[in-house]
């Protein structure tokens, strides 16, 4: 079908293009930020919970905690290397994906598992390294949540970045908080060990991306390659 | 299905522990009611059976209903095949633990091969129901059928250097996935003092509700001792040493300073890193306090008087 009464040059469509691959993008953001809900449902309906629910799904939302918080980390470098700045304006609804497993998370660990036993839950708190480095991590993610929205970076300005360089530090705190509720050690680097390195591994690979000199030399050799 | 000495297709957890009361009464086994509060059962009604409810001291002051077969076989800590507690039953399927013989040898008078029928036909298993805790800091209660390790060990006539009992399991890693990975000192090994491993509440068990011990939760043949961690009671096991040193076991090799050779449930004395004091017992949903001894102390804290349980754990 011709439409002649529009005026629609040849030099439109590549623009076309791109903002339809932007309007795609940000439901697939949200699909990626809710599959572990979607996924959870699934579950929860076909009996997958196993016989110990309660501890299934508070680790469940501490992994997919990890998991967004990974994935929102890795916007940056992904920019980095495939040139696609289109993903970074997405980095905050992924950040904020983290927070809510975070916060479902945590929720599981007071209610469901400790039935708001608020002695035995301090005593924890204070005790435990493992869930003292959670609640760290806990704590960062919730003030960066709470900053994260347009009035506070521009009220802020330069300490809004300085604040949200504070991410690192969570993903280093939550890896090491996953690797401490395992039955391992990384300390003889064995046991059930494998999972937590890995994750680790990848958080270390997306941080050295980060490093300016690491970036313009990954950026120059991508322009050389695709030029 | 193998034959045990006591058939029980029962199934319902009331029924089972009744049989077992009556199982006792028929061998007169009840010294005191001491083998009953070793099953861990706390005897509602216990006074319709004999007349004197004093026969049966608590365990603990709570009644112990066993877990469901579906709980017991579905939710494992096995981590030769994966470390995932729902694959296990799968990946445990084709598993063969039928034939299955077991060594035992080292410092002994009478070293000796038993294959599980024999061991069965020998030995004559009984059904126990014990609570099992995890160091996870989940548990669950079991009806194992099996018979005392003491009976096995008296058979081939420990020496008097003997002190320890080693343990050890299978290693294939064509079988077991889980052995492809670098971070275990597999195979599996366990073990216990001498005085330990006599102790009658230290069980080799052969079946579970009655039936067959699945290959799941650690058949042909594995031990239970269920005043310690579950991962005391070793799976599996092919091998039963005698000697005179302080055997390895495979979790204190990959954390000493977290899992100790003793491995006594004991709520007092925390993993590093999590706490012991309470414990979540399968199919409910709030925790429960932990007993020392898992709650059988009467039967066992003899074995560590003098010991400091904080040191040895």
């Amino acid at each position: 079908m011709e439409h002649k009464g529009t005026l629609t040059p040849d030099k439109a469509r590549p623009a076309a293009l791109a903002i339809s691959g932007r309007k795609l993008l940000r439901p697939f953001i949200h699909l990626l930020g809710l599959l572990p809900l979607f996924h959870l449902a699934f579950l929860w309906l076909t009996d997958g919970l196993t016989f110990n629910p309660i501890q299934f799904v508070e680790q469940f939302f501490g992994r997919a905690a990890l998991n967004l918080l990974v994935v929102s980390l890795a916007v940056t470098p992904l920019v980095t290397l495939s040139g696609w700045r289109q993903i970074s304006r997405h980095r905050r609804a992924l950040g904020l994906y983290a927070f809510l497993y975070f916060s479902l998370h945590f929720l599981t660990f007071l209610a469901l598992d400790y039935a708001f036993d608020l002695r035995e839950i301090l005593r924890l708190v204070v005790e435990k390294p493992f869930i003292i480095v959670g609640v760290l991590a806990g704590l960062i993610l919730l003030v960066l949540a709470f900053t994260s929205f347009k009035v506070w970076m521009k009220r802020m300005g330069k300490n809004w970045q300085r604040l949200h360089k504070l991410v690192y530090l969570a993903g280093g705190l939550v890896i090491l908080h996953y690797a401490l509720a395992v039955k391992g050690s990384l300390a003889t680097l064995s046991g059930d060990i494998l999972k937590p390195l890995l994750m680790g591994a990848l958080v270390a690979l997306l941080l050295i991306l980060r490093i300016p000199a690491v970036r313009r030399f990954v950026i120059r050799f991508r322009q050389r390659i695709f030029a | 299905m193998k034959k045990q000495s006591i058939p029980s297709s029962e199934i319902t957890p009331k029924s089972l522990y009744l049989s077992r009361r009556e199982f006792m009464k028929a061998a007169g086994v009840i010294a005191g009611g001491l083998t009953l509060a070793a099953c861990g059962i706390t005897p509602d009604g216990a006074g319709d059976i004999t007349g004197s409810t004093a026969t049966f001291p608590a365990a603990s002051d709570s009644v112990d209903t066993p877990n469901t077969y579906e709980e017991i076989t579905n939710y494992n800590n096995y981590y030769e095949f994966t470390t995932d507690k729902t694959g296990v039953a799968r990946l445990a399927r084709d598993f063969k633990t039928t034939p299955w013989a077991v060594e035992v040898y080292g410092l002994v008078n009478k070293p000796a091969t038993y294959d599980l029928d024999t061991l069965v036909k020998k030995f004559q298993p009984e059904e126990r129901i014990y609570r099992l805790r995890c160091v996870e800091a989940w548990s669950m209660v079991i009806p194992w059928v099996g018979f005392p390790l003491a009976k096995l060990l008296a058979d081939v006539e420990p020496t008097s250097e003997a002190q320890y009992v080693r343990f050890e399991s299978v290693f294939d890693p064509d079988t077991f996935p889980g052995q492809t990975q670098p971070f275990y000192p597999w195979p599996y090994q366990e073990g216990l003092r001498l005085d330990e491993a006599m102790n009658d509440l230290t069980l080799l068990a052969t079946g579970l509700y009655g039936g067959e011990l699945p290959a799941q939760n650690g058949g042909g043949l594995r031990l239970v001792v269920p005043w310690k961690y579950g991962f005391k009671s070793i799976k599996a096991i092919l091998k039963i040493e005698l000697t005179s040193k302080q055997p390895d076991t495979l979790w204190s090799a990959i954390a000493p300073n977290e899992y100790g050779f003793y491995a006594n449930v004991n709520p007092q004395v925390d993993h590093p890193r999590w706490s012991q004091r309470t414990e979540r017992r399968i199919g409910e949903t709030g925790r429960r306090d932990t007993l020392m001894f898992n709650g059988y102390g009467e039967e066992v804290a003899y074995l560590y008087d003098g010991m400091d349980l904080r040191k040895n754990y």
